[in-house]
């Protein structure tokens, strides 16, 4: 199926047509009125566009700050993942904004794809729930038509393929993807922009600058478990204490051979005084 | 609990005119499970609409009701169907599960959802949402137990927050329609609020 992809050259906006994924099939808007309806109740893989107008323009006004309408989607996060010799460590924190208001703090950022893959969530919570519960999909078929576990590059190569068809639409999601495959510990980094790279150490969202800086200061390859754990529950704790837009609680997993295990959940608060009474032990 | 508490006031307006003081904005979707939507309401009838029908399709083909968590995840896919043209609506979920307990969900315009124990959204959410994380959530609160709230102790908080509503916000006001939904079905009560 081609791609055309949207140039806009001084004027000129193109339609832009994707793949399976969007109907662009408006042309017999003669009589039908009821076709944005008829989208709603009967498509189940198309995504309703506004006929010839930009969705990456149109959608900029929502996020503009100076545009009338302010249509708020749940954003902002730390999450943050790192590879050991003992699997990978997956913490993230819980709170969901809508532009300065805190949504919520107890959203599950961790998302389990399958009982050994795990996909972080950070950006656009409608984007990264709904992508990577397409990938749980997509991973499930693959395993039925491969009577094989499906690998963690491949698994991430699918979804960095999925979420590029978009690319420019304003999709918003930095994701992790965790697992343990064949070729041992996995850990790639996808997002909406079209990277998928892998790497021992990952952070996302806006407090990752904060969780970069504990977590590298302490990580090692040769950590035990309980250090990894620790390094980690510290690393979110940092973010959330100097970003606003992340807090709640640390849900902490441990990737393993035999799968994913969840650890904890710890508020934030109670940390707060923890490390404050460990520090004062010294 | 067993049981759900969803209002909603009645006012419909466009900056300092109001259109009509008898418009509840919940909707009754089946008989465990209550659709409140607030935002613009043009898309709001819409979404109630295509909400409806999809409902009916459901029971034509598998033969029973949709469960408020089945309903839960059908909205999320919808709304995010629209992902690139937005219903610029506020979803508020609250229904009995599959266990006969008490859930609430909560969406975001593209889809975003997650089940909170209480939620308020709409022009008043900001002032509202804090009351009730105290008085439901018993947030900063020191030295409280958690008692399990009677269904007449929710009613009466959730008439007192949106008389707080009515105070301070000038789009909340004329009525409110509580419904409170059990294994029994579903109840709703109107009462007045300040009309200026």
């Amino acid at each position: 199926m081609k791609r055309i992809t949207a140039t806009k050259a001084t004027t000129i906006i193109k339609n832009v047509r994707k793949t399976s994924n969007i109907s662009a099939m408006y042309h017999d808007f003669g009589g039908s009125s009821t076709h944005l309806l008829d989208d709603a109740l009967t498509s189940t893989t198309n995504f309703t566009v506004p006929y010839g107008i930009d969705p990456v323009e149109s959608l900029k006004e929502f996020t503009n700050p100076k545009s009338d309408v302010k249509i708020h989607f749940d954003h902002g996060t730390t999450t943050l993942a790192f590879k050991f010799q003992h699997g990978v460590i997956v913490a993230v924190d819980s709170r969901a904004t809508a532009g300065p208001s805190i949504e919520s703090q107890t959203v599950k950022k961790v998302i389990e794809i399958n009982p050994y893959l795990l996909g972080t969530m950070a950006g656009g919570a409608a984007d990264c729930a709904y992508w990577e519960r397409v990938l749980a999909r997509q991973c499930r078929i693959y395993e039925l038509r491969n009577k094989e576990r499906i690998s963690v590059a491949a698994a991430s190569k699918l979804l960095a393929n999925i979420v590029y068809n978009y690319k420019g639409m304003g999709l918003s999601m930095g994701t992790m993807i965790c697992g343990w495959d064949k070729r041992g510990p996995g850990l790639y980094y996808v997002d909406s922009d079209g990277e998928r790279m892998s790497n021992n150490i990952y952070s996302v969202g806006s407090g990752s600058v904060y969780a970069y800086g504990v977590l590298d200061s302490g990580y090692r390859y040769d950590l035990s478990v309980e250090e990894a754990i620790d390094l980690g529950r510290r690393s979110i704790y940092h973010a959330t204490h100097r970003d606003a837009y992340s807090g709640g609680v640390v849900n902490l997993y441990h990737m393993k051979e035999s799968g994913w295990e969840f650890i904890s959940q710890t508020d934030v608060f109670d940390l707060h005084y923890q490390y404050k009474a460990e520090k004062e032990k010294k | 609990e067993d049981f759900v508490v969803v209002g909603s006031d009645t006012r419909l307006s466009q900056g300092f005119s109001i259109f009509t003081r008898d418009l509840p904005k919940t909707y009754k979707l089946t008989t465990s499970t209550v659709l409140g939507a607030c935002g613009f309401h043009g898309d709001v009838l819409t979404l109630t609409k295509v909400l409806n029908a999809r409902l009916k399709m459901f029971e034509h083909e598998h033969h029973k009701k949709m469960t408020t968590s089945e309903i839960a995840a059908m909205l999320s896919t919808m709304l995010y169907h629209r992902r690139f043209f937005p219903y610029y609506v506020y979803n508020l979920i609250a229904g009995l599960d599959e266990e006969g307990k008490g859930v609430v969900y909560s969406f975001d315009p593209v889809g975003s959802y997650g089940s909170d124990g209480y939620r308020a959204r709409g022009s008043a959410a900001a002032m509202l949402q804090p009351l009730l994380d105290n008085q439901i959530g018993l947030k900063n609160q020191q030295n409280v137990q958690r008692v399990s709230l009677s269904k007449e102790k929710v009613v009466n908080l959730v008439k007192d927050v949106f008389i707080s509503a009515a105070e301070r916000d000038i789009y909340t006001g004329d009525a409110v329609v509580v419904h409170v939904i059990t294994k029994d079905g579903t109840t709703t009560e109107r009462f007045p609020l300040r009309r200026d």
